[in-house]
């Protein structure tokens, strides 16, 4: 239920986007998701591709910066109380949200909301009690 | 020209004007016992005077100084905290220390006549650039271990004058001090002052408007252009003072009236130019790294120690009528030390820094800037695979843990900004450590 996450270490700077992406275009990798935390100083572009391996091997050649994370995709539903069901599942849960972001996701009624969590699979047990849907690697 | 009748003088300057011959002797009767001193009682001294088979008794002229080993800024590491004192803990009154290369400070020791030294070349310092007892003193420098507050703010006081020991820092409050006292003569570091005249126009204060008259500037090189700006900004006279803890503080060489190169206090400074790759003397005239060799102190005598400041000995009489030599205005100096904000920072600190926090080193840049006429440390670490986390918190802690710890080591606010791989500009391999953009 874990999805590979790669996150690429990018200055606050002009150009600092493109490159990561060029370099993935040229490996013939899909970016399926992504998002940027910024900071003034410095920024960490967070990617869910096609083909993590690829992926990574192509930055990593590139000479970008790059780990991997475990993340958990949930499917949310496109409706007031969407979101605030899923938080309801992970409240009692002794889980901290690092980090998430939203994106579009498919031609369907749902989004699809990535997390990382502290303790992942903790996370997952109580979202699947919950009736919760994850999203699983292969529909990504 | 007697001097005696100048309008300038001023009684504490009278061994300024010393005739050459009579300096002469002084110095030589001063060297010789200093040395005895030293062969006595400081074991490292004595072993390489005994090495050079030299007894303080073959130290017949001036020009034997040249027969001397030399002492530099290691040895006083090597030696912490006490190991080049010359006097007992009972007869020393003050301890100073600064900041060393591997965290550990360089210590420094005086007795009650060193501090009474100490305080008659400030009051001469202070008298060369017009200061008097009726002026009104403000002492900007940090008091501390640091010798440059406490040693203006003696001089000051054996002159006469009335003190205000502001330190260094709050701004504001030191300009509404300035402007509120009648301070007529401010002692502090360049890149502060130029801080404050900023601060006052930001104030609504013009220091042109007050009756502040000199001001008396060092514990890092300065340009002739800031002492332009400097004096055209804020209406004054500024002078240049030389000095380092390891000799005595500031106090060793000051700028007379005429701005045009520093006397030093010979009776008590013995001065040579060396080549700094050969360590021969050099002529007056050339330029070479200043060696000076303390002829009065007691607690910690030094011999011959190597300054690292590049400058040349002036031949030739000052109009002011001074016989002391003079040397020019240090404007670089012989190893990769950096002075920030009168602190010195040697660059090999940041690397020790750095390799015990992160275990390997990463490479890194210094880059120097002046904003608001204050220096600003940045230091520029790429980032490593091992450092790399995915959360902006744990890179902002890592930020923060790297600029804590060398601020703890150098005493001086760092900026530390995280960079991608391979950013850092290399030639033939190595990063050049040091960008400095600090422009007069």
């Amino acid at each position: 239920m874990k999805i590979i996450q790669l996150s690429v270490f990018a200055e606050n700077k002009p150009g600092q986007l493109i490159a990561p992406c060029r370099v993935l275009a040229q490996a013939g990798v899909n970016i399926r998701a992504l998002s940027l935390a910024d900071t003034q100083r410095f920024g960490i572009l967070r990617l869910i591709v096609d083909n993590a391996a690829t992926a990574r091997e192509a930055l990593e050649m590139a000479g970008f910066l790059v780990k991997s994370t475990e993340v958990v995709a949930i499917e949310v539903p496109d409706r007031p109380g969407g979101m605030a069901e899923v938080l309801q599942a992970l409240e009692d849960a002794t889980v901290n949200i690092e980090y998430m972001y939203a994106f579009p996701f498919g031609q369907g009624q749902n989004a699809v909301v990535v997390f990382r969590f502290d303790h992942p699979d903790v996370a997952i047990a109580c979202l699947q009690q919950a009736g919760i849907n994850l999203v699983a690697k292969q529909r990504l | 020209m007697t001097p005696r009748t100048t309008a300038n003088f001023h009684p504490a300057s009278a061994l300024d004007y010393l005739p050459q011959p009579e300096l002469e002797l002084l110095q030589l009767s001063r060297l010789q016992q200093m040395i005895e001193r030293v062969y006595e009682r400081v074991p490292l001294m004595r072993t390489r005077m005994q090495e050079r088979q030299l007894a303080p008794q073959d130290i017949r002229s001036l020009a034997d100084v040249a027969l001397l080993p030399f002492t530099v800024k290691t040895d006083l590491r090597d030696t912490y905290p006490f190991g080049l004192f010359a006097s007992a803990m009972d007869d020393v009154v003050r301890l100073h220390a600064s900041s060393g290369t591997t965290g550990k400070p360089i210590v420094v020791s005086y007795t009650k006549q060193d501090v009474e030294v100490w305080s008659s070349v400030m009051a001469r310092s202070l008298a060369a650039c017009g200061v008097h007892g009726k002026d009104i003193v403000q002492v900007a420098y940090g008091y501390g271990l640091f010798t440059g507050g406490l040693g203006a703010h003696y001089g000051a006081e054996q002159l006469g004058a009335a003190v205000v020991p502001a330190s260094v820092g709050n701004t504001d409050r030191q300009i509404m001090l300035m402007s509120d006292f009648g301070v007529t003569a401010i002692c502090c570091t360049p890149t502060y002052f130029i801080h404050m005249i900023e601060r006052a126009g930001q104030m609504g204060v013009d220091i042109r408007k007050l009756p502040l008259r000199a001001g008396v500037f060092g514990a890092e090189p300065w340009t002739e252009g800031m002492r332009q700006h400097i004096e055209n900004e804020a209406g004054i006279k500024a002078y240049d003072i030389y000095g380092l803890s390891e000799i005595i503080g500031p106090g060793v060489a000051i700028e007379c009236s005429c701005q045009c190169g520093l006397h030093i206090f010979e009776d008590h400074f013995l001065a040579e130019l060396i080549d700094p790759e050969t360590g021969k003397t050099l002529p007056d005239g050339e330029e070479g790294e200043l060696v000076l060799t303390t002829l009065s102190k007691q607690a910690m005598p030094l011999v011959r120690y190597r300054t690292r400041d590049i400058t040349a000995l002036i031949p030739g009489q000052c109009n002011c009528g001074r016989s002391i030599r003079r040397m020019r205005r240090i404007g670089r100096r012989s190893d990769d030390m950096l002075i920030i904000r009168g602190i010195n920072v040697f660059p090999s600190q940041v690397e020790t820094v750095l390799l015990a926090i992160e275990g390997t080193l990463p490479h890194y840049q210094i880059i120097l800037t002046r904003e608001h006429g204050l220096d600003r440390m940045e230091v520029q670490v790429e980032v490593t695979p091992a450092l790399f986390d995915d959360t902006v918190g744990s890179l902002e802690a890592l930020e923060q843990k790297l600029a804590n710890a060398l601020e703890h080591v150098l005493q001086v606010r760092v900026q530390i900004t995280l960079v991608a791989p391979n950013t850092i500009q290399r030639s033939e391999g190595k990063a050049k450590r040091v960008i400095d953009r600090r422009q007069s």
